[in-house]
């Protein structure tokens, strides 16, 4: 058995964590439910969701228990994907506005018409 | 040659620490990960290749959403129910969130119990899992069909930008494609459980190699997994 004693999490520690998944889930829900404006609305949202998965992949998936070449190994590629969403943001926007220069602005189409 | 040379001092040396211990993983002999078992890399590894699939699909909605020159629907009307006359928004997406939240959990306790080598609640709270995982592709497919009698296709939308459609389906038909891989997984392994497999060391259906309870909790690392990817989809799809 290559279990160590001592290093693996008690079952009262789940219990607790997801006790608190519940409670950032629902505090998630009532951003939506009270319909916060942005740019509140995102910040809490992303707080929200990142604190979750924070609590998912550290406790649950019992990542701080691991060895840290293990910890480097799957927290430090998604990093990558930073990059990407830094592309996709400026990519969209620029397509929005090559289409708002050659297709007009969007009051001047109808919903979905044209793709029926 | 009697006394046989150290090959390595590290054998005398104290076990490296902090960033040296990366260092040493990393730089050694044969496998980098010491003491974890060997397919709990390979889950890892796995995982790691589909956050990057999902990462992908998620940006791209990002892409399509923010290129759209249609305006997006308004996600909290389209996925609202209406009880006792009261349009009550999200109401079903909340109750899958809950379901699955609370999928979460009882993995853990069927991990905690497995090594209890607890084998009766070890199954209990797998089987609960199972049904908590059915239930949620339960309701997405309640939620794709009013979607689809609503007139949304992966090509058109009668709600506003045609994109939606297709972000939908395609994000949240992955993870429920992942959602009922993870039952069939859980209900073969509830098996093993079951027949008393992982005490004994038994050799699994299709390998030689003999599994023990670490191999529930390899596989609540995928149903966290899948968890995880929901709470990325309700935060940047539903709730945006």
């Amino acid at each position: 058995m290559t279990q160590e004693h001592g290093q693996q999490p008690l079952i009262a520690t789940y219990v607790k964590i997801w006790g608190l998944l519940f409670v950032l889930a629902a505090a998630s829900y009532s951003v939506s439910y009270f319909e916060v404006q942005a740019p509140l609305r995102w910040v809490l949202l992303v707080a929200l969701m990142l604190l979750q998965a924070g609590l998912i992949v550290s406790v649950l998936m019992h990542l701080v228990w691991e060895r840290l070449a293990l910890m480097y190994a799957v927290l430090v590629p998604p990093l990558l994907l930073l990059t990407l969403i830094g592309i996709g943001a400026i990519d969209g926007r620029y397509t929005v506005n090559i289409r708002n220069a050659f297709f007009g602005t969007a009051e001047a189409t109808p919903p979905a018409a044209e793709h029926r | 040659m009697t006394q046989p040379a150290p090959t390595s001092s590290a054998a005398s040396a104290p076990a490296p620490t902090g960033l040296n211990s990366l260092l040493a993983d990393i730089s050694s002999d044969q496998r980098a990960f010491k003491n974890v078992p060997w397919a709990k890399v390979m889950m890892w590894i796995f995982l790691l290749g589909d956050v990057f699939v999902f990462g992908s699909f998620l940006i791209g909605y990002m892409n399509v959403r923010i290129a759209s020159q249609v305006p997006w629907p308004h996600t909290a009307e389209v996925f609202a129910l209406t009880v006792a006359g009261k349009k009550i928004p999200m109401l079903l997406v909340a109750i899958m969130t809950f379901v699955l939240t609370s999928s979460c959990g009882t993995m853990s306790l069927a991990v905690g119990y497995g090594y209890q080598k607890d084998r009766r609640r070890t199954l209990q709270w797998i089987l609960i899992t199972a049904l908590l995982g059915a239930s949620f592709v339960g309701m997405q497919a309640i939620e794709w069909t009013s979607l689809i009698h609503e007139g949304v296709r992966p090509w058109s939308n009668p709600m506003g930008a045609p994109q939606f459609g297709a972000s939908f389906f395609l994000i949240t038909g992955f993870h429920g494609t992942h959602v009922t891989i993870g039952v069939i997984f859980l209900l073969i392994t509830a098996l093993k459980v079951a027949r008393g497999d992982l005490e004994n060391m038994r050799p699994g259906f299709m390998t030689g190699r003999k599994g023990g309870y670490e191999i529930v909790e390899i596989l609540s690392l995928y149903w966290h997994f899948v968890d995880l990817v929901w709470v990325f989809i309700f935060a940047v799809f539903y709730l945006w």
